[in-house]
């Protein structure tokens, strides 16, 4: 490993890939496993809350039900509004610090960064699926209630598949934010990818290469991420075509792809 | 008459605020019978479907089902409207299944009968509506009047006492509301109950075994269809009729 650095824009970049590329990929696997593990908790969290911000209340429903769902909504309005009104990077520094002050549990910068992260997106998640949720035609609710359906059973056989479909679009605007957003967890030293950026930056006072190099690893997992999520949707999309059900021959002509064998019985 | 009614409304009165779309309804519904509820638009028929279902809450009276009253905090509400299909204008079919799982869903979850049960009595109903080879599709791959067809399958696989009929085929094309009334008329004939709120004069006129005409939140007039269109009684069914048959 050689250790004088070279002239020049593009030497210096090669050089610091050469040399600390392990560093900068051990970086980005972490800013990955946090905002992916941060989104996926983050998203269960906001479809908890979103499904109880949206239970409807009957004037005739009991005193208890009607107290405990109001307290539960209350306190879910507080939650959302104090998580995404305030930045992420000042929650992760009340969060880090006034554990490691207040308790006598040594939380690591990781813990502590995932915990934050799900509970700030789990705040912006619980928005969307009520707006998910809302956006779901009355007429499903009925269609449900019709054949004799809880209001358990409609939201999670009818409602809520339609509702995270129709938010995924969100979901993957999300877990992008989270990917970038990961950068200022780099205040309670989590060695995420911009930790290891400054931390190359400073080694050779190299600030722009080793930033760009940080601003291409960040562009690749976007783009990976926003790719793989197109094809995530289009799989919940299923095909768009359908085979006839039919051993009827005669239907065959009609551009089938799959022809069933006559002994098929359906 | 000597059967026991499966459905006895009772002085049933529905108020949106201080509108009062229902006032005093009363009839029994015995089995077998195919009522068609007609009247202007706003006359309270949908709504009294609605009422019947219990998708919208009376304000008062009673409906009972088999004797009990369903209104009663007591009696499940799910457990009755299992017993009782609806079939929607909008057609209503769940956009996240295919036609089979549209019509298994509630035989499974909610009659708590196995799978198989469950595919079994489908493909036995979407055959009957001649829908079985599109089990595979999606409701937004159909057209409206096969998305009925479906949706009166579905109501059918619960195996219900009464199947309710909102309008089934006011969101139609004109060539597809003969397909679809085509299979309410041979369930009509097997002797199927049913309630039917259409605005299909002729329809009302052959399949039903009853007609009640509605006016403004009260019925106006009920009796058999011959008697309704051939011989009204009440001035506002003439007028109401007159402007349906003379076009």
């Amino acid at each position: 490993m050689s250790t004088t650095l070279p002239e020049g824009f593009l030497p210096k970049v090669l050089f610091l890939a050469e040399n600390y590329g392990p560093a900068y990929l051990d970086g980005a696997k972490w800013t990955l496993i946090i905002a992916l593990i941060g989104t996926l908790v983050g998203c269960l969290i906001g479809f908890v809350c979103g499904v109880i911000q949206t239970i409807p209340i009957d004037k005739n429903d009991n005193i208890c039900k009607r107290c405990i769902v109001g307290l539960a909504k209350a306190i879910l309005t507080v939650y959302v509004e104090v998580f995404r009104g305030t930045p992420m990077m000042v929650q992760a520094m009340l969060f880090y610090f006034g554990f490691i002050q207040y308790t006598s549990y040594r939380i690591s910068p990781i813990m502590a960064g995932l915990i934050v992260v799900s509970i700030n997106t789990g705040a912006y998640m619980a928005e969307t699926m009520r707006g998910g949720i809302f956006s779901i035609d009355k007429g499903q609710t009925e269609g449900a209630k019709a054949i004799g359906m809880t209001h358990f059973q409609t939201m999670l056989y009818v409602i809520l598949p339609q509702a995270i479909r129709n938010i995924m679009p969100q979901i993957g605007n999300n877990l992008i934010i989270n990917i970038k957003d990961t950068s200022v967890l780099s205040v309670i030293s989590v060695t995420e990818l911009m930790f290891t950026g400054k931390s190359v930056a400073g080694t050779y006072y190299t600030s722009f290469e080793s930033f760009t190099i940080v601003c291409a690893i960040y562009l690749t997992m976007t783009l990976v991420c926003s790719r793989l999520l197109r094809l995530v949707e289009r799989r919940i999309d299923g095909a768009d075509s359908y085979d006839l059900a039919t051993t009827d021959t005669l239907a065959h002509t009609s551009g089938m792809t799959n022809y069933p064998k006559p002994s098929d019985k359906y | 008459m000597t059967q026991k009614p499966i459905l006895e409304i009772r002085h049933l009165q529905k108020s949106f605020g201080k509108n009062n779309v229902l006032k005093d309804i009363d009839f029994n519904i015995y089995p077998g019978d195919v009522t068609s509820i007609i009247g202007a638009s706003g006359s309270g028929k949908s709504t009294l479907l609605r009422c019947i279902n219990v998708l919208e809450t009376p304000t008062g009276g009673e409906i009972l089902h088999n004797g009990a009253n369903i209104l009663d905090k007591k009696n499940k509400i799910t457990d009755y409207r299992a017993k009782v299909g609806m079939v929607f204008q909008s057609f209503n079919l769940f956009n996240n299944m295919t036609v089979l799982e549209n019509c298994t869903i509630g035989v499974t979850k909610v009659l708590k009968k196995d799978q198989a049960t469950a595919e079994q009595l489908a493909k036995q109903y979407l055959e009957r509506v001649g829908m079985l080879p599109y089990i595979k599709a999606k409701p937004s791959q159909i057209s409206g009047g096969q998305k009925q067809r479906v949706a009166i399958a579905r109501a059918l696989a619960m195996q219900p006492e009464v199947l309710l009929f909102d309008e089934p085929t006011s969101a139609l094309d004109p060539e597809m509301v003969g397909e679809v009334l085509d299979v309410i008329r041979s369930l009509a004939q097997e002797g199927m109950t049913m309630i039917i709120v259409t605005h299909e004069m002729a329809f009302a006129r052959d399949v039903s075994t009853r007609t009640i005409f509605m006016d403004r939140g009260v019925i106006a007039e009920d009796g058999s269809p011959d008697q309704i269109f051939k011989n009204p009684q009440n001035p506002r069914t003439r007028e109401f009729l007159s402007r349906f048959m003379n076009n």
